[in-house]
């Protein structure tokens, strides 16, 4: 499973955004944390924006702020925004007739794909952002001043 | 037995009025089934299914609700006062699939109109904790990946895909 370029970056920000949805992030800031071009970056904040799932804040201070329910929103409202699940179905060029081969990989595909349809889809914002948590190395210990 | 897993369908929506009553209910407790809640059970399982199973839910009683501790398998409901408000079943199997002794959980639900009050999170710790209990360090479970509601649930309970694929076939189509 390879997720696009443009699909991963949503996830890291929408991940970012709702970490912490009081704090407005500046998109700077998350280009400069992946190591994206502030530009391509914008145009999947606008998209993340026109599907009500995060702000834009102008002003000083400004950035990009949650607005959705980390509770119930999934990777896949993320993830469907930038891909398409739709169909596994192989097509020939120039409008040849699939052949029972491709009818046959077509269907082992399409059963990877609901399978992970399924599990994009059972995981919200809010489960998710408990597995970054877990993943979280710990804190170092405070040491007390002898 | 599947039951429940993989029927569950989505909530009707719950006023917040109705919210507030129902957790100004009494305290929630979890316990193993009785015979006078079965009703309760079955009336829930309907509810959610839009089906109701009395003879089915009459042998998982006596299967499940009428074990013998040392048998490792359990039927718990939740309670708030007298109202039974979801349920779990849940048992030990030892290889089942080739797998080392492993905790079950073979049905959950939870009453529509009691939900988003951590009702399913306390009948799940209580099925870890008597699964603990018996020795097995892994709970397992099994449903349709079209139940997102269920599935949500045990994701944000920290359940992951296992390394089992279920696998099954129309009989008599090849």
């Amino acid at each position: 499973m390879k997720l696009q370029i443009n699909t991963l970056l949503a996830l890291y920000s929408v991940i970012e955004f709702a970490a912490d949805p009081e704090r407005q992030v500046a998109a700077a800031e998350i280009a400069d944390k992946y190591g994206v071009s502030p530009h391509h970056l914008a145009k999947v904040l606008a998209q993340l924006t026109h599907a009500g799932i995060v702000e834009s804040v102008r002003g000083v201070g400004g950035g990009y702020r949650f607005v959705g329910n980390a509770r119930r929103l999934t990777l896949m409202d993320v993830i469907a925004l930038f891909e398409d699940f739709s169909s596994s179905t192989l097509q020939r060029g120039g409008g040849a007739p699939a052949l029972p081969v491709d009818q046959a990989l077509g269907s082992v595909l399409a059963e990877i794909d609901q399978t992970a349809k399924a599990t994009f889809s059972s995981i919200t914002l809010a489960t998710m952002l408990g597995l970054v948590r877990k993943a979280s190395p710990a804190p170092a210990p405070v040491s007390e001043p002898s | 037995m599947t039951s429940g897993l993989d029927t569950v369908r989505a909530p009707k929506p719950v006023s917040r009025e109705r919210r507030k009553t129902a957790s100004a209910e009494e305290l929630l407790a979890v316990r193993a089934v009785r015979r006078a809640d079965l009703e309760q059970v079955i009336a829930i399982d309907a509810s959610v299914t839009g089906l109701e199973k009395r003879r089915y839910w009459e042998r998982v009683f006596r299967r499940y609700g009428l074990a013998a501790a040392r048998e490792q398998r359990w039927f718990v409901v939740a309670v708030q006062g007298e109202r039974v408000v979801g349920f779990l079943i849940g048992e030990v199997r030892d290889w089942e699939f080739g797998s080392p002794p492993c905790g079950w959980v073979f049905a959950i639900d939870v009453d529509p109109h009691a939900r988003q009050q951590g009702i399913g999170t306390r009948l799940l710790d209580e099925a870890k904790a008597r699964f603990a209990r018996a020795g097995v360090s892994k709970l397992r479970t099994l449903l349709h990946r079209d139940n997102l509601l269920i599935l949500s649930f045990f994701r944000s309970q920290g359940l992951m895909a296992g390394p089992l694929i279920p696998l099954e076939m129309e009989l008599g189509s090849s």
